[in-house]
C-alpha cells in the first residue's frame, strides 16, 4: 500500500476520541478528539507545555489516560489482545526527541534490533537493508559501525528514523524531529520525511515546532490548546484563523520571515 | 489483495520473464530470499532476462531490495536485467534502492588466538595506566585542595555538607547494624571454639584487637566502596555522559575542585566516624552475645577489655580510615570521569569503582599492618 489510497477518509489510520490524560491534579489533555488519514503527513502544533508530546506517547501507550478510546489501524488498543498489540506496534515506527538510540550498540545494530525481534530474515539480508535504510536517510554506509556517541545531533536523528523505519512501518511518530538541527539540516529533515512518505506510503504524525516544515512538509496541521485540538486542516486554513494564538503562530515576525 | 509471493519463469522467445506476483513485503522475507536466491542461479544464461513486477501487490523495502539484488547479480557482462511493469507507485522505491550500494560487510568479531593473546597483553599493560590514572588524580585533588587553602572562599561548603550527609549520615544506620552483626557472629564463635579449652574469656581479647584494629575499618571500608564509591561513580559518569563536566569547564570551573574535592572530602571525614561508630557497634554486639550466649556479664567483659586493648589499638585502627576512604574516593572519580558516551560503558566503570576500590582497601590493609607490626604499634 503505497501512497495511493489517500481518498480514505472513512477510514482513518488514527482515531482518537476524547482522550482525558491527568498528572496529579493537573489535566493535561481535556476530552481531545484527533484523525489521522491514511498516508497524509500531520503537523502537530501548539504552545509548549500544551500537551503535544504527551498526546503523542498517549497514543502509543506510554503515558496512562483516564478516559477515552485510541483506535490505530482500526485495532481498539485498550480491547486489544497482547498478539493484535504487538502487530500494530510492529506497524508504526517512532522517533523519540532525543533519538533514544540504544547506546552501547552499534549503528548497524541499532537498526537490526527491530528486525532482529521481528522478522527471521539473514544476516546478510538484514545487514543490506541496513545500508538500504542508510541511504535513504541521507547517511553513508561507512557509520554503520558507528557508536551512538559518535555521532553529530543530525545524524542522531537520521540514525533514530532510520531504527524508526526499519521494519517499514506504515505510520511514523516523529517529536520534534527537526529540534537541535541547524535550518540547513531541519530543511533536509523535512525534505527527507517528505521524499519517504512518498517512497514508502508513509503516514506521519510529527509534533514539531518548526515552522518551516509546517509549510514544507506537512498536509494538514492540528492545532492543541487547553487540552484539546482547537483547529486542524490546511496551512491556509490556519492562516485564516481567528484564534488569538494562531494569529500570534502564524502573523508573527517569523511566520512572515518564513513565508518570505 | 494480499497472497503469498512467488516468482514465476516464463519464457519469452529468446528472453526469459521472471514474473513477481503476491505479497513482497518483510513478513515474507525468509520465502523471498530464497526464490531470489534460486533465481539468482540462472545468471549467465545466453537469454536476456527481465524481472516482470507488475502483478506484486504490496511491495517494501525489504521487497524493492531483494528484486533489485536479483537485478544486480543476473546482470552480468553484456546482458543487463531489466525491471518491467513497475506501477507509479513503487518506482520511486525501487529507484531509491537502486542507489544502495552494497558494501560487503565485514565482520570483525572473529576470535583468534592471536586476539585473545594480544588482548590478554592490553589487559596487562592497562594496570600501569590504571596505577598512572589514580596517583594523576591524587595530584590533581591535592593540588585543587592547596588552592582552596590559598583561596578559602571557592570551597563548595553546601557541596560537601550534602555530600557528607550522604555518604556519612545516611550511611550510618546500615552500617551500625552489619558491623553489629558481625561483633555478634564473632563472639559466638569465639565463645564456641574457646570453651572447649575452658579460656571464653579471652574472646574478649580476640573480639577487641579484632574489631578495632581490622575488622572494624575494613569492613566500613569495604561498604563504604560499595556504597558510595559506586553512587559517585554513576554521578560523575552520567554528568560525563550529558556533557555537564565539558559544560563545567568552558564556564572556566575546574571539574576537579567543584566535583571531585567536595566528594573526597566528604569521605576521608565520613569513613573514620562510620569506621568509629561500627566498631562500638561490633563491640556492643559481641558483649551482648558474650553476656547472653556465653555469660560472661557486662561488668566481667569492660573490665576484662579494659585489659585487653589499649589506646594504640583504636589508633591503629582509626588512623588507616581516612587513607582509605582516599582510595576509595580516587577510584571512585578516577572511574566516573573515564565513562564514555554509551550506558554500557557507565556500568563497566560503575563495576570497576567497586572492584578496584574494594582491592586497593585490602591491599593498603596489608601494607598498613606491615608498617605498624614493625614500628611495634
Amino acid at each position: 500500500m503505497a501512497q495511493g489510497t489517500q481518498n480514505g477518509i472513512q477510514n482513518p489510520i488514527i482515531r482518537v476520541r476524547d482522550i482525558t490524560v491527568q498528572f496529579g491534579a493537573t489535566r493535561v489533555l481535556d476530552g481531545l478528539d484527533l484523525d489521522v488519514q491514511r498516508g497524509e503527513i500531520l503537523g502537530f502544533v501548539g504552545p509548549s507545555g500544551a500537551g503535544k508530546s504527551v498526546l503523542t506517547r498517549t497514543i502509543i501507550g506510554l503515558v496512562p489516560k483516564v478516559a477515552g478510546s485510541i483506535e490505530v489501524f482500526g485495532v481498539d488498543l485498550d480491547a486489544s489482545s497482547t498478539s493484535q498489540r504487538r502487530n500494530v506496534e510492529r506497524r508504526w515506527g517512532v522517533l523519540f526527541q532525543q533519538g533514544a538510540l540504544f547506546s552501547s550498540l552499534t549503528v548497524r545494530q541499532n537498526i537490526q534490533f527491530p528486525m532482529r525481534e521481528y522478522l527471521r530474515v539473514s544476516q546478510r539480508l538484514m545487514d543490506e537493508i541496513t545500508i538500504a535504510k542508510l541511504t535513504m536517510v541521507g547517511l553513508k554506509p561507512e557509520v554503520a559501525d558507528r557508536f551512538p556517541s559518535e555521532l553529530s545531533g543530525g545524524m542522531i536523528k537520521r540514525v533514530a528514523l532510520a531504527r524508526a523505519l526499519s521494519l517499514d512501518p506504515d505510520l511514523v511518530f516523529l517529536d520534534e524531529p527537526t529540534s537541535g538541527l541547524d535550518p540547513i539540516g531541519a530543511g533536509d529533515f523535512d525534505e527527507l520525511v517528505r521524499t519517504l512518505q512518498r517512497t514508502l506510503g508513509l503516514t506521519v504524525f510529527m509534533v514539531t515546532h518548526d515552522l518551516d516544515s509546517l509549510y514544507t512538509a506537512c498536509d494538514r496541521i492540528a492545532v492543541l490548546g487547553n487540552g484539546k485540538i482547537i483547529a486542524a486542516g490546511s496551512i491556509a486554513d490556519m492562516q485564516a484563523s481567528q484564534h488569538p494564538w494562531l494569529r500570534q503562530y502564524f502573523h508573527g515576525k517569523r511566520a512572515r520571515a518564513v513565508m518570505g | 489483495m494480499s497472497g503469498d509471493p512467488k516468482l514465476e519463469r516464463i519464457a519469452k522467445g529468446n528472453a526469459l520473464a521472471l514474473c513477481a506476483t503476491g505479497t513482497w513485503t518483510a513478513s515474507f522475507a525468509p520465502v523471498l530470499e530464497r526464490m531470489v536466491a534460486d533465481a539468482e542461479k540462472l545468471a549467465g544464461g545466453p537469454q536476456s532476462i527481465f524481472i516482470d513486477v507488475s502483478e506484486v501487490a504490496k511491495l517494501d523495502t525489504f521487497g524493492a531490495w531483494l528484486i533489485e539484488r536479483l537485478r544486480r547479480s543476473l546482470t552480468q557482462g553484456a546482458v543487463e536485467a531489466q525491471i518491467a511493469g513497475l506501477s507509479a507507485n513503487y518506482s520511486s522505491l525501487v529507484d531509491e534502492v537502486r542507489r544502495v550500494r552494497a558494501t560487503p560487510v565485514t565482520d570483525s568479531s572473529t576470535i583468534t588466538i592471536t586476539g585473545m593473546l594480544e588482548q590478554i597483553g592490553r589487559a596487562v599493560a592497562g594496570v600501569g595506566g590504571t596505577v598512572a590514572g589514580l596517583i594523576d588524580m591524587l595530584g590533581a585533588v591535592l593540588a585543587a585542595g592547596a588552592r582552596t587553602l590559598i583561596h578559602p572562599r571557592s570551597f563548595r561548603m553546601t557541596s560537601t555538607v550534602h555530600h557528607l550527609e550522604q555518604v556519612c549520615w545516611r550511611a550510618v544506620p546500615i552500617v551500625v547494624l552489619i558491623t553489629f552483626l558481625i561483633g555478634c557472629i564473632i563472639a559466638q564463635q569465639g565463645i564456641f571454639h574457646f570453651r572447649r579449652f575452658g579460656a571464653d574469656i579471652f574472646v574478649v581479647d580476640m573480639l577487641g584487637v579484632l574489631v578495632l584494629r581490622e575488622i572494624g575499618v575494613l569492613l566500613v571500608a569495604i561498604m563504604v566502596a560499595g556504597r558510595s564509591g559506586s553512587a559517585y561513580t554513576a554521578e560523575l559518569g552520567s554528568m560525563k555522559m550529558r556533557e555537564e563536566i565539558d559544560a563545567l569547564r568552558t564556564m572556566g570551573f575546574d571539574p576537579i575542585e567543584v566535583l571531585v574535592l567536595p566528594r573526597m572530602l566528604a569521605l576521608v571525614l565520613a569513613l573514620p566516624i562510620l569506621a568509629f561508630l561500627g566498631a562500638m557497634a561490633a563491640l556492643y554486639g559481641g558483649g551482648l552475645v558474650a553476656w547472653l550466649y556465653g555469660g560472661v556479664d557486662p561488668e566481667a567483659f569492660l573490665l576484662r577489655l579494659r585489659d585487653a586493648i589499649s589506646i594504640d589499638h583504636f589508633i591503629v585502627g582509626i588512623v588507616k580510615a581516612p587513607v582509605m576512604a582516599a582510595v576509595i574516593g580516587i577510584v571512585a572519580c578516577v572511574e566516573g570521569l573515564a565513562v564514555q558516551g554509551s550506558a554500557e560503558s557507565l556500568g563497566q566503570h560503575t563495576t570497576a569503582s567497586v572492584v578496584k576500590g574494594i582491592f586497593f582497601v585490602i591491599v593498603m590493609d596489608g601494607v598498613f599492618a606491615i608498617f605498624f607490626a614493625s614500628i611495634g604499634m
